[in-house]
């Protein structure tokens, strides 16, 4: 931890989790329901807009220290971590692009703990393919109109705003904008949520558009801007991804040593056979070097360098340690780490997921090697 | 409204617990400490009354050095300053000496603004004696209201403090006048997390440091060798042995009933 208050910090971040998380978890994702409460919790405590500046709300954390936070959280409930990262997402576009008076307005809301943001970029013919979004924004005499269907949208129908990427001209890539719509806007709905393999408290469900009207003054950065802003947003969001794998593997590895600490075959504790022992070994490792990648993007990150790559580089080695770990950790307990009396098989299918989304595996690599490659 | 919340520094009931050797006391030294957990509820209690008003919370403890980690956690979580009273001579204090060190702290808290109302927890999760309370209002020469499941202070400083205590049949509405002492239960409310700015806030928050000098008290009064009790000996609880198995005969109904009254179940 660089400084005495990230150790506080930390410490804090495990209380919360200890108390309010920890006892939670199981049921809630049994019962499928979005833990409000928990994400006020989180917020009052101010752990819901650490990256940012302290005098729009924030407490100007560096990343290393704000992942640490998605880290430890994950650890507990990867639905909540995965929640506070898209959350600290939907500020970035702002914090980052935004005008002066575009800040003083809308950060403070957004970093107050108090609100609840939603990223709507994806839709259900443009996932990968971010440029071939068909939304679309049309200029009206105080501000824009937006229409168009968004996919795959966390916090849908609970969020108190939606930066949403749109269409405002018919150049591809270069055709893109930013939007800062809030959740009341009229014509803003919500589908039924999806039905998902897990993270069953991140209620992901498409959001419809129809002729949502926003003032001129929520359009963030310059018009046809959207697609760098996205792809800034994303290198940042990666990392929180990649510190909520890397938070889940632990998890797992933990369950996992404690299982094989003290399950008897054969009468040997079945830790002290090699092929399991090397196999916590594995894992170990794995989670060690995923932390380590992410950190350090994260510093390169702190340090205002370069870090697009590095980023890319951390969420596929974190989150495809957190599949393998997940998986097994799930061997190590056998039968048992089949079935719902332990929280392996949740860990399992909630670390799918993280290679799929903010850029699926695949995107990760392509954009790793296009930064490799000469031009 | 100045308020004075007791709070003390206790092994992490979590941890492995266990006592010196050489003294037969608490080991303070071997495990992770914290804000006694019952604690918590007096320290939120005290920052409603100032936040629904005005005023101020001091937060006292005494302790070792390490005690300073409860005081930090009262400060994070909104309380204004601290006193902690650390003295090698306390080591080893029972509830009566304890008493009075926190009875000297407070009066001279009140030297520099007259103290309105004390809180304390319940009892300590290390101890959990209870006792202390009460003896440091007499001590104080205030009334005692304890075991309080919802306090209203009306009037403000000069005003009166009315709780609630919860019997087992019957709960008792109680008002005293102010100053007065009152003990929270562990059902008077939720107590907050600290925030990361109140985490910032607390590194500059005043805390006073205490000697027994400083209290005007004799290092004879305090500490083992003027305890009124001793431990003698300590010893792991034994193991739970394995439960008596009944044997259904047709009479299964009979014996089980006859073992729960043997046993004083029912
Ligand atoms: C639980 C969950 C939450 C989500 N939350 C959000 C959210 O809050 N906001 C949001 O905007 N989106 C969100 N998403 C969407 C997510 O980002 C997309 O699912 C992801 O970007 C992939 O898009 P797609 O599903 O359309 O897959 P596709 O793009 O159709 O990809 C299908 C397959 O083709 C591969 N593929 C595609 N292109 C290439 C290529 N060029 N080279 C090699 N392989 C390729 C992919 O890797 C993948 O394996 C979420 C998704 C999930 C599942």
């Amino acid at each position: 931890m660089p400084t005495d208050d990230a150790t506080d910090l930390i410490e804090l971040t495990r209380e919360i989790c200890r108390k309010d998380l920890a006892p939670r978890v199981d049921d809630a994702e049994r019962a499928r329901t979005f833990p409000e409460e928990t994400f006020r919790t989180l917020g009052r405590a101010g752990l819901l807009s650490l990256p940012y500046p302290e005098e729009f709300g924030g407490a100007d954390q560096p990343y290393e220290v704000y992942l640490q936070v998605v880290e430890e959280i994950a650890s507990v409930w990867m639905s909540v971590a995965v929640g506070v990262s898209v959350h600290s997402l939907t500020a970035y576009p702002i914090a980052s692009f935004g005008t002066p008076e575009q800040k003083e307005a809308l950060l403070p809301g957004m970093l107050s703990g108090e609100q609840l943001g939603a990223y709507c970029l994806s839709e259900p013919l443009a996932g990968s393919d971010i440029a071939s979004m068909t939304t679309r924004a049309t200029r009206t005499d105080d501000g824009w109109s937006l229409k168009g269907t968004k996919a795959w949208i966390s916090h849908a129908g609970h969020a108190d705003y939606y930066t949403t990427f749109a269409r405002t001209s018919d150049d591809g890539g270069r055709g893109l904008s930013t939007f800062v719509v809030p959740g009341h806007a009229e014509g803003l709905s919500f589908a039924d949520p999806e039905k998902k393999m897990g993270l069953h408290c991140d209620p992901v469900a498409q959001v419809m558009f129809d002729q949502v009207r926003i003032d001129e003054g929520r359009l963030v950065g310059h018009e046809g801007e959207g697609m760098h802003i996205a792809l800034s947003a994303l290198d940042a969001g990666r990392l929180g991804i990649a510190a909520a794998a890397t938070g889940l593997a632990q998890a797992a590895l933990d369950r996992a040593s404690e299982y094989a600490s003290e399950r008897e075959q054969f009468d040997r504790r079945i830790g002290d056979f090699q092929g399991l022992a090397f196999l916590l070994a594995d894992m170990e490792a794995a989670v060690t070097s995923a932390r380590a990648t992410y950190l350090h993007a994260a510093r390169l990150k702190d340090a205002g360098r370069g870090y697009s790559k590095e980023a890319a580089v951390a969420k596929l080695v974190a989150t495809d340690a957190a599949m393998r770990v997940t998986t097994d950790a799930v061997q190590v307990l056998g039968g048992a780490g089949y079935t719902e009396d332990f929280p392996l098989e949740r860990y399992m299918r909630e670390a799918k997921v993280t290679q799929i989304f903010e850029g699926t595996n695949q995107i990760q690599r392509l954009v790793i090697s296009r930064h490799l490659l000469t031009r | 409204m100045n308020i004075v919340v007791c709070v003390k520094y206790v092994p992490d009931a979590q941890a492995e617990r266990t006592f010196n050797a050489s003294d037969n006391t608490t080991d303070r030294d071997n495990v992770d400490g914290l804000l006694s957990e019952l604690d918590e509820y007096a320290v939120e209690e005290a920052l409603k009354i100032v936040e629904a008003g005005e005023g101020e919370v001091t937060v006292l403890t005494v302790g070792p050095a390490q005690a300073a980690d409860a005081i930090k956690k009262a400060l994070q979580m909104g309380a204004h300053k601290g006193v902690h009273v650390d003295d090698d001579a306390i080591h080893g204090s029972d509830a009566v000496a304890t008493s009075l060190v926190l009875a000297e702290a407070i009066k001279k808290i009140g030297n520099e603004a007259p103290v309105d109302l004390v809180v304390t927890g319940m009892a300590s999760t290390d101890g959990t004696m209870g006792v202390v309370p009460t003896m440091l209002a007499e001590r104080l020469g205030l009334p005692a209201v304890t075991f309080a499941s919802e306090l209203t202070i009306d009037g403000g400083a000069g005003g009166t403090a009315t709780i609630h205590r919860d019997g087992d049949a019957s709960t008792q509405t109680i008002t005293a006048t102010l100053p007065a002492l009152v003990s929270v239960t562990d059902q008077i409310n939720e107590p907050r997390y600290p925030s990361f700015k109140g985490i910032m806030a607390a590194k500059k928050k005043p805390v006073e440091k205490w000697a027994l000098a400083d209290l005007g008290i004799d290092p004879s009064q305090v500490g083992l060798d003027a305890a009124w009790t001793k431990v003698e000996a300590f010893a792991a609880r034994p193991p739970r042995s394995q439960g008596e198995i009944v044997p259904d005969e047709g009479d299964g109904g009979r014996k089980l009933a006859a073992f729960l009254t043997e046993h004083k179940f029912v």
